[in-house]
């Protein structure tokens, strides 16, 4: 096997990271419902969590915790800023999702179409 | 105490926004917000003065050394805008209290406050910390808070605005992260000086500029550069007054700081800027913005709109001037970080003057102004000259550095863009000036509250800065040199 082909076919995560990342960020362009938007968001931004978290694994390493018998560890470093920013998107969501709420209070309505043509743009 | 100082300036506005949010007293909010706010002002002027005499100043947060700890790196330029924005956010705060009561219901207003304090402590933590991902976390602490303040104005349609600026700010932030991201698998590190040193021994060129595009685009969506900026009019126009306020004066100008530190302290002024490119792209933008928004803004009708979107076109002279990339270029624009936060904190807290006595909202309620209500009038007038550059305020010293920077690289199509672009605002400008002096008052509007003293003062205070900045320019002009001689093109001068 060339070595092209086999370093395709290695980092294939970062096709898999790749691809989430594309679809989250075209379900917040494409759809007019504001709760599956946010829905699209999460997807992105887990996507990227992906992308720190895989670097990080290094082959044959084990949990980083120090052991007899074991010398190589995967990095704890990714983990430990991921942890941080899901706390960062869970909170995101959480508050996007709270103002979905309130709007479909006030405009009884959470299609983007019909609120930003007759909302925003009324002057 | 004073060594802990960049630890202090993020942290005591936050330690309020808690109090506050614990206490939720409804006379009590206002002297806590005051009081951590003052904190944050008197420890981020000791900090500057540090930072003066000092080289610069490396805070190991929580006593772990960098770069595997969190460092706060303090040098002239951020001391200088850590001032800066404490500052203006405490006189905004002294400004509060009447605004709010009046705006706001009772039961939002220690909220308000809360999320107030938040915001500063976010957008402080984005400038002094030195660590990429550190600056990511405040990111999203400044935004979150901004979101609410902004879905608190009371118009329903400030939720839409929230709404449409958490998705657009989300995505931002996270293509940050992604940049990032890209800078962490490459050099495995996080500290961005660190980074910048193990920058130079990178070889895979691709991804280093995939990182850098990144990292553009994704400051660029808070930055509220011109095609990337359909948030900022609704979210300023839906605001409260004190939080438009607020965000006008600082929010993007943290934005544009941390831009400015990616591609002149961490990526270099030579990786940068030998990317004919990014230039373009940088250039071309800036210019835009200057033109489109000026041009959308002669065509609003909504007071605090019109403003918003010239506060697009003047983020593009701020962003100008660091696609110039020379010594007065990068000058004009650190001056007019500092000029335009005082200018639109002037408007918009006059503004909040005229919302607070009679619920202006449009521009034809403007009319006859000048009779009714001449102490507002005149800093509206004042400071609305002054975005346009009139000479003897401060948007002149701005302009004139920016076009000085644009002779030197021999660019007379900017000089010529910059000349037209004042010219557009003269329209807009013209337009309100006319209405406020020379127009007889409309019967409908009758003054109703008298403006609270602290309002009018605060607001007056801000006009006069904008004149006195402009003739004496020591201070501004000055610091705004110190930091760029020695902060920005240490190497190069």
């Amino acid at each position: 096997m060339s070595f092209e082909i086999y370093h395709f076919i290695t980092s294939y995560n970062y096709y898999i990271i790749i691809f989430l990342m594309i679809s989250g960020l075209f379900i917040v362009v494409s759809k007019g419902n504001m709760v599956k938007k946010l829905v699209g968001l999460a997807l992105f931004q887990t996507s990227v969590y992906i992308l720190y978290i895989s670097p990080g694994k290094i082959v044959g390493g084990t949990a980083p915790i120090l052991a007899d018998g074991y010398t190589i560890y995967s990095s704890p470093f990714p983990h430990v800023l991921i942890l941080t920013a899901i706390v960062v998107g869970i909170a995101t969501l959480s508050l996007g999702l709270s103002l979905v709420i309130r709007i479909n209070e006030e405009f009884e309505t959470i299609e983007e179409d019909e609120l930003f043509n007759n909302e925003l743009n009324d002057e | 105490m004073n060594e802990h100082a960049p630890a202090l300036v993020a942290m005591l506005p936050i330690i309020g926004a808690i109090l506050i949010m614990l206490i939720r007293h409804n006379h009590l909010n206002w002297l806590i917000a005051l009081l951590s706010g003052f904190g944050t002002m008197y420890y981020s002027i000791i900090l500057y003065l540090d930072a003066r005499s000092m080289e610069t100043i490396s805070y190991a947060m929580g006593g772990w050394e960098p770069p595997v700890g969190i460092e706060y790196r303090i040098d002239e330029f951020n001391a200088l805008l850590i001032a800066l924005i404490s500052i203006m956010s405490f006189l905004i705060l002294i400004y509060a209290k009447s605004s709010l009561s009046n705006e706001l219901k009772k039961n939002k207003i220690s909220t308000f406050y809360s999320m107030y304090l938040l915001c500063l402590g976010g957008l402080i933590g984005i400038l002094s910390t030195g660590d990429a991902f550190n600056a990511f976390v405040f990111l999203e602490i400044s935004s979150l808070a901004t979101y609410v303040i902004i879905s608190m104005g009371g118009d329903r349609r400030g939720l839409l605005a929230a709404y449409q600026y958490l998705i657009v700010g989300t995505i931002g932030a996270t293509l940050y992260v992604i940049g990032v991201g890209l800078i962490f698998i490459i050099t495995g590190s996080l500290n961005l000086y660190d980074i910048s040193v193990k920058l130079g021994d990178v070889e895979l060129y691709r991804p280093l500029l995939a990182s850098l595009a990144f990292i553009t685009v994704g400051i660029a969506l808070k930055i509220a550069l011109f095609p990337l900026h359909a948030w900022l009019p609704n979210a300023y126009a839906f605001a409260p007054s004190v939080g438009t306020a607020f965000l006008a004066s600082t929010a993007t100008k943290v934005a544009i700081y941390l831009l400015i530190k990616y591609l002149y302290l961490v990526y270099g002024f030579d990786l940068v800027y030998s990317n004919q490119i990014f230039i373009f792209v940088v250039l071309s933008l800036s210019v835009l913005a200057m033109f489109g928004a000026s041009v959308i803004a002669i065509f609003q009708s909504n007071l605090k709109k019109l403003f918003a979107y010239s506060s697009v076109a003047q983020i593009g002279y701020i962003t100008l001037g660091i696609g110039i990339a020379n010594y007065n270029g990068l000058i004009g624009s650190t001056v007019h970080i500092i000029n335009h936060s005082i200018i639109k904190a002037a408007i918009f807290l006059a503004i909040g003057c005229l919302v607070f006595s009679s619920k202006i909202v449009n521009i034809d309620q403007l009319a006859g102004l000048g009779k009714k209500m001449p102490m507002v009038a005149v800093c509206i007038t004042i400071s609305s000259l002054s975005l346009i550059g009139v000479p003897g305020t401060v948007g002149f010293i701005s302009k004139w550095y920016l076009v000085l920077g644009s002779l030197e690289q021999g660019w007379w199509v900017v000089v010529f863009a910059l000349a037209v672009s004042s010219i557009l605002a003269l329209i807009y400008v013209g337009r309100i000036i006319e209405l406020i002096w020379f127009h007889a008052p409309v019967s409908s509007i009758v003054s109703e509250n008298k403006i609270p003293f602290e309002m009018i003062a605060v607001t007056v205070l801000m006009t006069i800065a904008t004149i006195y900045f402009g003739i004496d320019t020591r201070l501004t002009g000055d610091l705004a040199k110190i930091a760029v001689e020695n902060v920005l093109l240490g190497e190069q001068l």
